[in-house]
């Protein structure tokens, strides 16, 4: 604190409990909401005290499901953590790979291959769907996990951040290891790996999120909805027709389903999260 | 940046990289190559036959009332995102950096939104807004509002603004509240010495500082309004009513996907991957200038 100031002390908690209050109102309103049976729910404006129907809805949506697809949100928990898992392990495993060549050796074609993985940073997936999704019909990868992961996978973000990383190990620690006749190999498992906890740990947080919040591939990929994950099945959950055909409560249900994994792995990860988010993106 | 010291092996580094560039090949380089061939050809609706066609499609493209009506929502869209989002972002950072205890309940409660899928963010404020149930709606016809997103285009549009705005805040107020704690608190002492009042300070010193921080957020933000929103935009209004919130990414969906003319969706998507590369290229000039200093 530079200076004593009453007013602005006032003002900070002030401006900050509304920004808390933008945060967690639609959250507590969507708890409060699933909560409710469905007409209480359609009863506008909407109680602002948690009902007494929890046990029930959560119990319904988890078993049996919402509305016209009606697959129970238990399973399309599991899909949505299959997806985030195999994307977050997958990118991690293939990335670190492929920094480690680029980094430590020297050999033919490795300004090309650098270029290649790096041009990949620029474009995410929703600007070339429709030739993406031509590929991954062609390999009959439609209605599968590999076909939802996969093409989420080819993208360098997570390579680009190991490569910033190895470059500022010491010089020192690879020269020992090869003084000491290691192969290349051992450095990595022994060295090279250790080193990177803290950025594997942040990176996974980052790409379970970015996993587990995926929509526009995972909709057009799954027509089968026993693979459809929660970020995707909520939505469909959602009547166009009208109000009365939704059951808002159990939606609602669902839709909080849906926020606490990703919100726990944050929560958990915190720390290293922030850590990793801000000294590996600048 | 090279490393002195290397390994001298043929074959691993190959071995190495091999997962990763059959994956890059196969979902990337094919796919933007294909976009980038049928951009610049004629298809029929059942891809019985191909016609070349040059630069037809971007000149259709670029005649098409209902792609500059796109263009420009996007614009308004994605200006609005990003001056709303860093805004709010900012002035909640800068009243929490000031903050002796407490900073990390806040910064947790504050950081949820980035952990909450976009999709999932627009059902949460499309409930609030419902035209017949919603609280928020229901407070705004108190209020004497006549609120209805699924008509009126300018609400629907600030709505979808609103929502990809405020899943922004989180990822914006971590950049900026580092930002602000890395400034030296001697300058801040000093000015105060001399006597700048606080909002001044924030002018003179703290802004100007923090312009790296701001400036690497608005790409960020301008990438994740043009991409990332679509989620929103599909929970929320579909494009909807008419084509009020049809941003580029979503036309390139429902011209492709739904509407099935493969070439123009093709010439679409390369000129929005040319706009990403543009946004890249600024930004890695940019941190290239900012190493050095």
């Amino acid at each position: 604190m530079v200076e004593q100031n009453r007013l602005l002390d006032v003002l900070t908690w002030v401006v900050l409990i509304a920004g808390i209050a933008l945060v967690g109102f639609p959250i507590y309103v969507t708890f409060v909401a699933s909560t409710l049976t469905a007409d209480q729910v359609m009863q506008a404006p909407m109680t602002m005290i948690p009902g007494s129907h929890l046990v029930d809805n959560y119990r319904i949506a988890l078993l049996h499901g919402v509305g016209e697809s009606a697959i129970p949100v238990g399973r399309m928990l599991f899909n949505s953590l299959m997806l985030a898992l195999g994307i977050s392990l997958g990118k991690i495993s293939v990335s670190i790979l492929s920094a480690f060549a680029v980094v430590y050796f020297r050999f033919p074609f490795r300004k090309i291959a650098f270029w290649m993985i790096f041009v990949t940073l620029m474009l995410p997936v929703e600007v070339r769907i429709m030739p993406t999704y031509k590929v991954v019909s062609d390999l009959g990868l439609i209605n599968t996990r590999g076909g939802m992961i996969l093409p989420i996978i080819a993208s360098a973000t997570a390579t680009f951040l190991f490569r910033q990383m190895f470059l500022t190990v010491p010089e020192e620690l690879a020269e020992a290891a090869r003084v000491d006749g290691a192969r290349p190999m051992q450095f990595f498992r022994h060295i090279l790996l250790p080193l990177s906890m803290t950025t594997i740990a942040a990176l996974f947080v980052i790409q379970f999120i970015y996993g587990w919040n995926q929509y526009l591939w995972p909709l057009l990929i799954t027509t089968d909805h026993n693979l459809t994950p929660i970020v995707v099945g909520v939505t469909q959950m959602i009547s166009r027709s009208g109000d009365a055909a939704t059951a808002w409560n159990l939606v609602m249900a669902t839709v909080i389903l849906a926020m606490i994994p990703p919100a726990f792995v944050v929560m958990l990860m915190q720390r290293w999260f922030v850590k990793g988010l801000i000294e590996t993106e600048k | 940046m090279e490393k002195r010291v290397v390994f001298n092996e043929r074959w691993l580094p190959l071995l190495l990289l091999l997962p990763q560039l059959c994956i890059t090949t196969v979902f990337f380089f094919i796919p933007a190559g294909e976009a980038l061939y049928q951009s610049l050809f004629r298809q029929d609706a059942f891809g019985m036959s191909m016609e070349f066609a040059g630069l037809d499609n971007f000149k259709v493209l670029f005649t098409d009332p209902s792609y500059l009506t796109a263009f420009r929502t996007t614009a308004v869209f994605s200006v609005g995102v990003t001056l709303l989002g860093l805004s709010t972002a900012l002035t909640l950072a800068w009243f929490a950096d000031r903050l002796i205890r407490g900073k990390t309940m806040v910064r947790t409660i504050i950081v949820w939104p980035y952990a909450i899928a976009p999709a999932i963010a627009g059902v949460l404020w499309m409930f609030l807004f419902n035209p017949s149930l919603g609280l928020v709606s229901h407070w705004l016809k108190v209020m004497g509002v006549n609120w209805n997103y699924l008509l009126n285009g300018t609400q629907a549009l600030m709505l979808v603004t609103g929502i990809a705005a405020w899943k922004q805040i989180s990822y914006n107020f971590l950049f900026f509240l580092a930002g602000l704690q890395s400034i030296p608190k001697a300058l801040l002492e000093a000015a105060a010495i001399d006597g700048a009042r606080s909002w001044k300070r924030f002018w003179t010193i703290v802004f100007p500082l923090l312009t790296p921080t701001t400036f690497f957020l608005l790409i960020i933000n301008m990438i994740y309004s043009f991409f990332d929103t679509f989620a929103i935009i599909d929970a929320v209004t579909q494009g909807g009513p008419g084509k009020s919130t049809e941003i580029l990414v979503y036309k390139v969906y429902n011209d492709g996907f739904k509407g099935l003319d493969i070439g123009g969706s093709a010439a679409q998507s390369v000129i929005l991957m040319a706009v990403v590369i543009v946004l890249t290229i600024i930004q890695f000039r940019h941190v290239e200038r900012r190493v050095s200093y």
